[in-house]
């Protein structure tokens, strides 16, 4: 039998506020345990939690730019459940009217666009961190992250394989990060992501039982995690078996899901509205002034790359990947101001192949914009090709010269000299008189061994165009 | 409107309660009772009426997100049964 895949992804976005959502400590990672704590986030009786403006604020961003309506007054409801690291039992959130609603993003997947629905994002407050490892009989518990804001952004169950999963999560996590209001680090847990996932035999309707998967914090342990699942519901369902809903957890180590049955209370919240908190009202207003301050997001970005630059739809999503990437591309464009497509060509191709060899990322890349736009203006001038270029690159990565530099310092010019360049074919011609013979006998395929002959003989700095035009030239001359 | 007997152990299990049999039955029998007391609400035609969340009024009760000195870690531990390396040592949660 064949299915189809239906996934819904589940992101949690840790605000990079100043404070927590109710509570003046600091929310920053790295701390001390328990040193960022205090009676309202250490869930003491008789404290009031009081909402911090910035994270209604960074939510009137997120639901902007994943266009959401804008929910006034939403409403915080509490989500009860007993865990070591929710010291109030129960959870601040937004249950049925949350901040935003009704949104949606693109994602681009084999060159196709594809719109996937957002239900909602909401408010709440995270919880604290449980140890395990290493300890007998106890588990440590650091309530330091206890009330750190973030978002939750729910997504339709839009998304039809683990390709476009991992492109939703990447554009979600592009968009926290060029607003400014995440880091988007998801090894430190600052970008969290579930997974609902269900097959249906092609051509149903009906959405089958569904898997919550949790604990996949990479790009590539979604993937991973969903194709695992993929194969086991398959599997199970091709055996006649039914899928029971329930949470699994994804190993990395071991590269398999499994099941949290047992250590999970069943899904009963009790959710009621947080008497704490008056309900949220956001004034037209507000909303009109985040528009005013909303930058420029990663689609508008992309789009503005293909029609500014002439990029190809796919270079351009490539470039605009990271808020970093796209500022060094656009820097590079404008220290030179022509050539945005060798540009891209070499950010793309040479740079981004070097940085991930060296597993630096754009942001610490040591070659400035400045001096691969000497480089770009180096080849796009003559005064070296393509090919020296790769050399010159190598050499010009992680110093401070200017390409120009390098390129005199190693003698590296381009020859463009005409009789320089008849100097260099008058010998592969002697020294080939059989080929020349044949090649003016009709083997016209014979030209490109002239001229990798030549290029040869010149170290690769002859000028190529002008190789071609000077050995058609003396060829016809043997005639 | 009653609670059966079931219903209560479930709600004192979410609670965490122990509770003994002769609790369960005589809890089963107040919360039916209160149940019914607020069930009097229903009498009352509420349609067109919006649910109220809250007793406040909406507003923009919020605080700037300006940081405040934490509590002193030994105090907010202080009121901990048990202490280990700076955390909350709790029985351990997964075996």
């Amino acid at each position: 039998m064949e299915y189809n895949v239906v996934i819904g992804l589940e992101v949690h976005c840790q605000l990079s506020t100043r404070t927590k959502i109710f509570c003046g400590c600091s929310p920053v990672f790295g701390a001390e345990p328990n040193r960022q704590t205090c009676p309202i986030c250490l869930g003491h009786p008789g404290v009031l939690p009081v909402l911090n403006r910035a994270v209604v604020h960074a939510g009137i961003m997120a639901g902007l730019a994943t266009h959401c309506e804008i929910r006034s007054p939403n409403v915080f409801s509490r989500k009860h459940y007993f865990y070591p690291d929710l010291p109030k039992g129960y959870q601040i959130s937004q249950y049925d009217k949350p901040i935003c609603e009704h949104g949606h993003l693109e994602i681009l997947v084999d060159g196709e666009t594809k719109r996937i629905g957002l239900t909602r994002i909401h408010m709440e407050e995270d919880a604290g961190k449980n140890m395990h490892e290493g300890l007998d009989g106890v588990s440590h518990v650091d309530l330091n992250r206890a009330g750190v804001p973030l978002l939750e952004a729910v997504s339709e169950p839009d998304l039809r394989s683990p390709e476009e999963a991992v492109a939703y999560l990447k554009k979600m996590r592009n968009i926290v990060i060029y607003l400014g209001i995440c880091d988007g680090n998801m090894e430190r847990g600052n970008l969290r992501c579930d997974a609902n996932i269900s097959l249906r035999p092609k051509g149903q309707k009906e959405f089958g039982t569904k898997v919550e998967m949790k604990n996949m914090n990479s790009f590539r342990f979604l993937r991973q995690a969903l194709e695992y699942e993929i194969k086991r519901q398959t599997q199970v369902l091709n055996e006649g078996g039914t899928i029971v809903q329930e949470t699994r957890l994804w190993d990395a180590k071991r590269g398999v899901t499994e099941s949290m049955r047992g250590k999970e209370m069943a899904h009963d919240y009790r959710y009621l509205p947080e008497p704490d908190l008056a309900p949220v009202m956001i004034s037209d207003d507000w909303i009109e002034q985040v528009k005013k301050e909303l930058p420029e997001l990663p689609d508008d970005k992309r789009n503005r790359f293909e029609s500014e630059y002439g990029l190809s739809l796919y270079d351009a999503d490539v470039l605009t990947s990271t808020r970093e990437l796209a500022d060094y591309y656009e820097q590079t464009v404008k220290a030179f101001d022509k050539a945005p497509k060798t540009t891209c060509n070499w950010v793309m191709g040479e740079l981004m192949g070097r940085l991930n060899e060296d597993g630096t990322s754009i942001d610490a890349c040591p070659m400035s914009p400045a001096q691969l736009a000497g480089l770009v203006a180096a080849i796009e001038d003559g005064t070296i090709s393509g090919k020296i270029a790769k050399t010159v690159f190598a050499k010009l990565f992680g110093t401070d010269q200017t390409a120009m530099q390098v390129i005199e310092a190693e003698g590296l010019v381009q020859e463009s000299d005409p009789t320089a360049i008849d100097a260099m074919i008058t010998p592969v011609l002697d020294a080939n008189t059989d080929k020349v013979a044949a090649y003016l006998g009709g083997k016209d395929k014979l030209f490109g061994f002239f001229v990798g002959q030549v290029m040869k003989a010149s170290k690769g700095q002859a000028n190529p165009q002008l190789v071609n035009e000077r050995l058609k030239a003396l060829l016809a001359s043997r005639g | 409107m009653s609670i059966e007997t079931n219903e209560v152990r479930k709600i004192a299990q979410l609670a965490r309660l122990e509770l003994t049999d002769d609790e369960v039955t005589s809890l089963s029998a107040d919360m039916s009772n209160i149940l019914a007391y607020i069930a009097q609400l229903n009498e009352l035609d509420t349609t067109g009426v919006p649910p109220l969340e809250h007793a406040a009024e909406a507003g923009e009760t919020m605080r700037d997100d300006t940081p405040r000195p934490s509590l002193e870690r030994e105090r907010g531990l202080s009121v901990a049964p048990k202490v280990e390396n700076g955390c909350f040592a709790v029985p351990k949660i997964i075996e």
